[in-house]
């Protein structure tokens, strides 16, 4: 669906915010050009494209620039047809971009701040808060995915391409800390939950391999440690 | 209809988050009661309706509570369509969310940063940014407020508190051209200029905060 040429995306393979993209035009099976970008050598296509906070990603769509990853999901959903990403009715709607937003505004830092923590007490203080934050998101999926796969129900939503993107990312921090992020005892329909949306047709192409996030992740790690 | 149903929200007078609300129900026209919380008393029914974070404003639909004032906005679009916020066209809704993020996540931390006196750059960076989303425009929406003017209209009057609280006038219509001229336009519009806390008040309680915040920097 959609002509090759009208739909491209510029992204980064490692990104948790390009894969929601990804994942949302999977859903409605549009064809895009992917235009994968370098690590520290960022194109005049995306300065130009994002001049305001030049990162991926990008979705240039008749040539016209959309960026921030769930403002992207939402355009996506927005202009093309097919399965649903938001729900239709408001309230519903509602809760789904609350849980979207905090998996931004309280999930993804703490992962960040795990990976970036000085010593025993930061560290301890990220990791309660992630975990919290999970223990929430286990609530959530419950009441809000009523005993279905996805918190979408029995396909994928917003609420499952936001945090769905983290899985990645949150297995590379599961790695470096030897942390259980998910727990079958505490989280147990989030573990579920996490290997149906990694296995889902809109994924499992693009959802980068965890073996290659860490290798990734080394490499920003000594990045920032010789920046400190 | 669930249109009918009660509306009523829980802000905190000077809060800028409520303030969105209030606007964008008064823009709409839609009758709601308002309820003034203590947040450093916070009642029974604020922790039950926003136990995840605790915080005003709190939209409540009939029994239903939207929390998060973005989110809060776009329910308000959706459920009543009448003088609408934002565009039908795709690619303008997707302007309006960026803009609004982009006051939400550079211009707020700027003001509070400018506010503490922990820097000023980034303030004055960040509202020359902001002015290239008007892009030739009266306003964010086009020639009447919408979505972004909505959420990110405080931002003069806090900024205006700021600049009388601290003795600057660091962002001014020299400096900043078409913010002024937004802000001007802004306050001025009908459903705006009657739901702007008094500002006498506002100076108040922000010089209130800001000797606070000074006192617990001594050492």
């Amino acid at each position: 669906m959609g002509e090759k040429g009208e739909v491209k995306l510029i992204g980064a393979w490692p990104s948790p915010f390009v894969l929601r993209a990804r994942v949302a035009l999977n859903l409605k099976s549009v064809d895009y050009e992917f235009l994968q970008e370098t690590l520290g050598n960022k194109s005049e296509l995306l300065l130009r494209s994002n001049p305001v906070y030049k990162k991926v990603p990008v979705l240039l769509h008749h040539d016209q620039p959309i960026c921030e990853s769930l403002i992207i999901v939402q355009y996506i959903d927005e202009v093309w047809p097919g399965p649903a990403i938001l729900p239709k009715d408001p309230s519903e709607r509602a809760l789904a971009r609350f849980w979207a937003a905090y998996v931004d505004d309280k999930v993804f830092p703490a992962m960040q701040g795990m990976m970036k923590a000085q010593g025993q007490e930061e560290e301890k203080s990220v990791i309660d808060q992630l975990l919290g934050g999970l223990q929430l998101l286990e609530g959530a999926l419950r009441e809000v995915g009523k005993g279905k796969r996805f918190f979408g129900g029995d396909e994928i939503g917003y609420i499952d391409i936001a945090l769905g993107s983290m899985l990645g990312w949150m297995r590379v921090t599961e790695r470096f800390s030897e942390l259980k992020l998910f727990d079958a005892e505490k989280t147990p329909l989030l573990v579920q939950w996490a290997d149906s949306f990694t296995s889902a047709e809109a994924v499992k192409g693009v959802m980068p391999e965890t073996d290659k996030l860490v290798e990734f992740a080394k490499i920003l790690l000594a990045r920032f440690k010789s920046q400190a | 209809m669930a249109e009918e149903e009660a509306v009523r929200v829980l802000g905190f007078l000077p809060s800028p988050f409520a303030l969105r609300v209030e606007w964008a129900l008064n823009f709409k026209g839609i009758n709601y009661e308002y309820k003034d919380e203590d947040i450093h008393n916070k009642s029974p029914e604020l922790l039950k309706y926003n136990p995840v974070h605790k915080k005003i404003p709190i939209l409540l639909h009939g029994s239903k509570p939207v929390v998060e004032s973005l989110v809060i906005m776009e329910y308000i679009e959706e459920t009543w369509p009448q003088s609408p916020i934002l565009s039908k066209d795709p690619y303008e809704r997707a302007m309006s969310r960026f803009w609004a993020k982009y006051g939400e996540d550079k211009c707020i931390p700027a003001l509070f940063g400018f506010f503490t006196k922990q820097g000023e750059e980034e303030l004055v960076e960040s509202l020359k940014t902001l002015e290239k989303g008007l892009n030739g425009k009266k306003f964010f929406a086009g020639e009447t407020i919408g979505f972004t003017d909505i959420a990110l209209g405080w931002i003069p009057v806090w900024l205006k508190i700021s600049q009388e609280i601290l003795g600057e006038n660091l962002i001014n219509e020299q400096t900043h051209p078409l913010f002024y001229a937004w802000s001007r336009d802004f306050l001025d519009h009908p459903v705006i200029k009657e739901k702007l806390p008094p500002y006498d008040m506002l100076l108040a309680q922000c010089q209130a905060v800001h000797d606070r915040l000074l006192a617990s920097s001594k050492p």
